[in-house]
């Protein structure tokens, strides 16, 4: 199994860390040369979401990852890959790859000083959580599992081939959500 | 809780990473840069070329201003106080900024002693010129190191000394052996376990990016190259003819950076890249303050 990790912008190198550490190959894509190489899953990081979208698109990667989520390539994104993966952002026209059917909100814990660390419920399973200048899914369409609620506000959730968290599970050592992820390419 | 806060103070920069952080004076200029794909931007009155050209003491600016950039854009926000000037740390904290650079590009406020960082719940970054002034700005509570370059020059010769002299200090460390890293601390001026962490990990504990005389596509890949993990970009921007242009074939320089054939083409027809000044020409060193 070989996961390739989108590295634009951001935390990707924790997730490589991750991955590795479960001994699961891995590789960088930063541009369309890059997608040649065959792989079966994608990671998206998290960093900022503005600059990903904005170099998907400059490096002519975007158009080719989004024909292959929507054709079933299982796709993993964190804070800001959630963002990139949502349908729809609150009170802002723009999405990205906008695959998954959730309408998410970004910085919803407002600066800096609003970013915690918690632990929580995955699924069945306690995990800790690192939320930074982290977004939160307002809504989830029918067919979208939520699989962790903190604070009444919904932080991760699966759409078939789709795994999204608000959180950062590569900062911290606990690796259920990146076997979590791993199963679901099976 | 407060090691905690510490380490998701150090988690924001980690997002940071492979990003460019823009200096910017006005909510438009803010715009421009977050349309150009900057991570983040330092928000200041002056940038350093006109402080240096305006001489005179040089403070934390205008929260006013702070604030109208803060409702410009929707991705972090920087600003700079002087170096051990906590009142004007806990008035950036007061407005929540999203890191605090306690800069030597402004006038020192106390000539000995920097800011007890770990008093803050918002992060700091610092400048460092070599690895004990970074490790010692990290004692303080630094979470995000930056190399301190000679700010507002578009020569990147300094930068680059900084960066180069970290990383061999680095991997002189990681190739000690363990009795010697004692010696090495106090050398240092700094804590064992953080010489302990370097020798372990080959890195500093935390997110190192370059600054301070970065004014091309080019001269971020080579800072990247030597070891950066991202770029801040200061007056290189908007002292230049092109800043949309620039900033955005600088951000896509820090992705791409072993990729010359790709930077090539983002090098061309920039427009006029800032004048600058070379280190022989300039009487006031500001790497110089704060070690």
């Amino acid at each position: 199994m070989t996961i390739a990790v989108l590295a634009l912008q951001g935390a990707f190198i924790e997730h490589e860390q991750m991955l590795e550490k479960l001994g699961v190959s891995c590789f960088e894509i930063r541009q369309k040369i890059d997608l040649e190489k065959p792989f079966d899953g994608l990671i998206i990081p998290g960093g900022e979401s503005k600059v990903i979208g904005k170099l998907l698109k400059e490096r002519d990667i975007f158009n080719i990852l989004q024909k292959k989520i929507k054709s079933g390539l299982p796709v993993f994104g964190t804070c800001a890959g959630l963002i990139l993966l949502a349908k729809s952002i609150d009170g802002d026209p723009t999405t990205h790859l906008a695959t998954m059917d959730i309408v998410v909100k970004r910085n919803a814990y407002g600066r800096q000083l609003g970013s915690f660390f918690t632990k929580s419920k995955f699924g069945k399973t306690e995990v800790p959580m690192t939320f930074i200048r982290a977004p939160y899914i307002i809504k989830v369409g029918d067919n979208v599992e939520v699989l962790s609620v903190v604070d009444d506000k919904i932080v991760a959730a699966r759409q078939n081939n789709m795994l999204a968290v608000a959180f950062h599970p590569e900062l911290n050592s606990d690796p259920t959500i990146h076997k979590y992820f791993i199963d679901m390419i099976g | 809780m407060k090691n905690e806060r510490a380490e998701i103070n150090r988690n924001l920069a980690q997002m940071l990473k492979g990003g460019v952080i823009m200096d910017v004076t006005t909510p438009e200029q803010a715009k421009i840069a977050e349309k150009a794909g900057a991570c983040a931007v330092m928000a200041l009155e002056r940038i350093p070329a006109d402080i240096r050209a305006a001489g005179g003491v040089s403070r934390m600016s205008d929260p006013k201003m702070i604030k109208g950039i803060q409702e410009a854009v929707s991705i972090p926000v920087m600003a700079k106080c002087r170096i051990g000037h906590f009142a004007e740390a806990q008035i950036l904290q007061a407005i929540e900024i999203d890191y605090i650079d306690e800069s030597e590009v402004l006038s020192p406020a106390d000539d000995k002693y920097h800011i007890n960082k770990n008093d803050f719940a918002v992060p700091f970054v610092c400048g460092a010129k070599d690895l004990g002034e970074a490790l010692r700005r990290i004692s303080e509570g630094a979470s995000m190191i930056r190399t301190k370059g000679e700010p507002g020059t578009g020569d990147v010769v300094q930068a680059v000394r900084h960066m180069r002299m970290m990383q061999s200090e680095i991997r002189k460390i990681t190739s000690m052996a363990e009795d010697e890293l004692f010696q090495k601390a106090k050398d240092l001026q700094v804590d064992y376990d953080l010489v302990k962490y370097v020798h372990e990990n080959g890195k500093l504990p935390v997110v190192n990016f370059a600054a301070g005389g970065v004014a091309t596509p080019a001269d971020a890949a080579l800072m990247m190259q030597l070891g950066a993990e991202g770029v801040f970009v200061g007056s290189g921007i908007f002292k230049s003819g092109n800043p949309e242009k620039r900033a955005a074939a600088i951000v896509q320089a820090v992705t791409n950076y072993t990729d010359a054939k790709l930077i090539a083409e983002l090098s061309e027809d920039l427009g006029e890249a800032m004048v600058g000044i070379n280190e022989q020409e300039i009487s006031l060193l500001m790497a110089e303050r704060g070690k």
